[in-house]
């Protein structure tokens, strides 16, 4: 077992909004190890991709601690900061809105390596170049500007920006949701590769359960702002415990005209995450709800590695 | 994807200034281009008045007064006998560079105003902004008089009256783009490539948001050759007798139903280094932006 590479503690971001307190991340606590693959998803508005972003300090946190390498980064200095931040690095969902309509691929690219002051013009030059090559993209298209491209080769510029610095860590939000079908499995087959070459760290934030599947080691179940369940990706699709992650696999479309399976289907709205109450918050909408749920949750672990956050967890399960 | 040369052998491409390609693609646009020889003309004309005016524009030749248009007074003669013709080209040198003044001057702030208020936002935001509603609260000309007035007359003054004037709009217009622009994920993505807040501004957010500003502020230009007019109409812009082309549509008022050449060919000045102007701001506009590039 490697060291992890990210571990957050309680990490908590609430944004004040007119009407109270917007709990986006709750109380959220995980670690990476290195080469590995975190999967976190959840439906929209339930804060994962909040998550990604506090982590990599796009957003300021409200509470919690954040370790890169052992190493606290949770209240740094300007100057630490910097460092700190380009060790880590976000790949956005939407390529058509993540690169500015005004910089040309070149530039894009280059970008990061000028900011960091560490390299030479001929050095930079030459990082472009095999930055291009490392993702894939043309070198016909080094001066073409992001609307001459099409979504895949657009997320590709994407990535190779936020691989510029060498980071450790890298945020994928939902970085194919936005693409084709068929160049989705192009850009997962791109990230998985880098991630062997470069030996680096993901957190890859989806709604897509079968994108999940097919990228992650562990996965990360979010509701509201909470993990409700987390365990490795294999133990997730065979044994969800949590009534919330039992739906959200049950919609997972089947291949088999014969077998169709049965969907679970939620009734109920999503509760506000403003001022949420303390207990449960899938409570509202859960079929196993009790007068217990409304209490405060605990995490618990189940089997080794397997956390729930349900109280009723061993019953159902 | 026309401008992206492939050298030979697969070689990578040359990369073109920004500058250059703007350009090139404003030569290919037919009307830019009329707009662009109308200003250089105009220019021309400021420039080298005293060696194509036929005449002395201060001169006056009370043999002469109100000649219609005729062989020896192209444009015809005012109520002194001073040729029309000299009169618009000397005039071009005080009205050109009022307008063009004037609009950089007010640019210029209004960027800086704008971006730092729309970029920063909060309080530095609300305190820029209800500063410039004060500014824009004022009428329009009531505050160039005062300006003017506490400026004292001249060309210069009344420039940076003129400009101080257009601040608050340009500051809007900006800030309102920036704001629109800074949520953006690509200001994201530079923030987490660390950035510095002056790159961000200069070198992803103005570059984004400036075409409307350019537009305005070319076509700005005309109206600011009128404003100037009228400032040396009540006497605190350009002092007579210069000859300004505002202030020869202002002298020649009283005759305009007797003699309307008088009004006519100011007038067609005017008009034609709005146009010229106007022409030119809508070639930039799509030049500048490479999602319109053919």
């Amino acid at each position: 077992m490697s060291a992890p590479v990210i571990e957050v503690q309680g990490l908590k971001k609430y944004f004040s909004t007119p009407r109270g307190m917007l709990h986006a991340v709750d109380d959220v606590t995980f670690k990476i190890e290195e080469g590995k693959t975190l999967g976190v998803v959840g439906e929209s508005g339930c804060g994962k991709s909040t998550l990604g972003r506090t982590i990599i300090h796009l957003h300021e946190k409200t509470d919690g601690k954040i370790f890169l390498d052992g190493k606290d980064i949770s209240d740094l200095k300007k100057k630490e900061l910097k460092a700190a931040r380009e060790k880590m690095q976000i790949i956005f969902q939407d390529p058509y809105s993540s690169l500015d309509p005004r910089q040309t691929v070149d530039a894009t690219i280059r970008e990061p390596l000028i900011v960091s002051r560490r390299y030479t013009k001929a050095e930079i030059d030459e990082k472009v170049e095999a930055l291009m090559d490392l993702v894939g993209i043309d070198a016909r298209l080094q001066m073409a500007y992001p609307h001459e491209l099409d979504g895949g080769r657009r997320q590709r510029v994407g990535i190779a920006r936020a691989l510029a610095l060498d980071p450790r860590f890298v945020v994928c939000d939902e970085p194919v949701s936005a693409l084709d079908v068929s160049i989705q499995a192009h850009v997962l087959n791109l990230l998985k590769k880098l991630q062997q070459e470069k030996q680096l760290t993901y957190m890859f934030v989806t709604h897509d359960m079968s994108v999940v599947r097919h990228i992650s080691d562990d996965i990360c179940v979010m509701y509201l702002g909470q993990v409700v369940e987390k365990c490795e990706a294999k133990e997730l699709f065979r044994n969800p415990v949590h009534p919330y992650t039992k739906a959200l696999l049950s919609a997972i479309p089947s291949t088999d005209i014969d077998n169709p399976n049965q969907r679970e289907i939620l009734t109920g709205e999503i509760t506000s995450p403003i001022n949420p109450k303390p207990g449960c918050r899938f409570a509202a909408r859960c079929k196993y709800a009790t007068d217990a749920c409304h209490e405060p949750q605990v995490q618990e672990e189940i089997a080794p590695g397997h956390f729930v956050r349900c109280c009723r967890c061993h019953e159902i399960g | 994807m026309s401008d992206i040369t492939v050298n030979a052998a697969g070689a990578r491409p040359k990369k073109k200034s920004e500058f250059v390609r703007i350009m090139k693609e404003l030569s290919r646009n037919k009307l830019a281009v009329i707009g662009v020889v109308l200003i250089i003309l105009e220019a021309l004309i400021a420039i080298f008045a005293p060696l194509i005016a036929p005449y002395d524009p201060l001169e006056m030749n009370l043999a002469e007064t109100f000649m219609k248009p005729c062989a020896k007074h192209l444009f015809g003669t005012d109520d002194v006998g001073r040729d029309l013709l000299s009169r618009i080209i000397y005039g071009a040198r005080y009205s050109l560079s009022t307008g063009v003044l004037a609009m950089i001057f007010g640019v210029v702030c209004g960027l800086l105003v704008g971006s730092i208020a729309g970029y920063a936002g909060g309080q530095v935001d609300n305190i820029i902004m209800r500063i410039l509603d004060v500014i824009q609260a004022l009428p329009g000309m009531l505050l160039l008089i005062v300006l003017a007035s506490m400026l004292g007359g001249g060309f210069l003054n009344t420039v940076i009256a003129m400009g101080v004037g257009a601040i608050a709009g340009n500051a809007r217009l900006i800030r309102a783009q920036i704001m629109k622009e800074k949520s953006a994920e690509y200001i994201e993505a530079c923030d987490s490539i660390n950035c510095s807040k002056f790159r961000i501004v200069m070198k992803h957010l103005l570059p984004n948001t400036i075409s409307p500003i350019i537009v305005s502020a070319s076509m700005s230009i005309g109206n600011y050759v009128v404003l100037g007019s009228s400032m040396s109409f009540i006497g605190l812009g350009v002092q007579p007798p210069t000859p300004e082309w505002g202030a020869l549509l202002s002298d020649a008022r009283s005759y305009i139903a007797s003699y309307p050449h008088l009004v006519m060919f100011p007038g067609m000045a005017i008009a034609i280094t709005v146009l010229a102007f106007n022409l030119l701001g809508d070639g930039l506009r799509d030049a500048m932006d490479p999602k319109l590039k053919h």
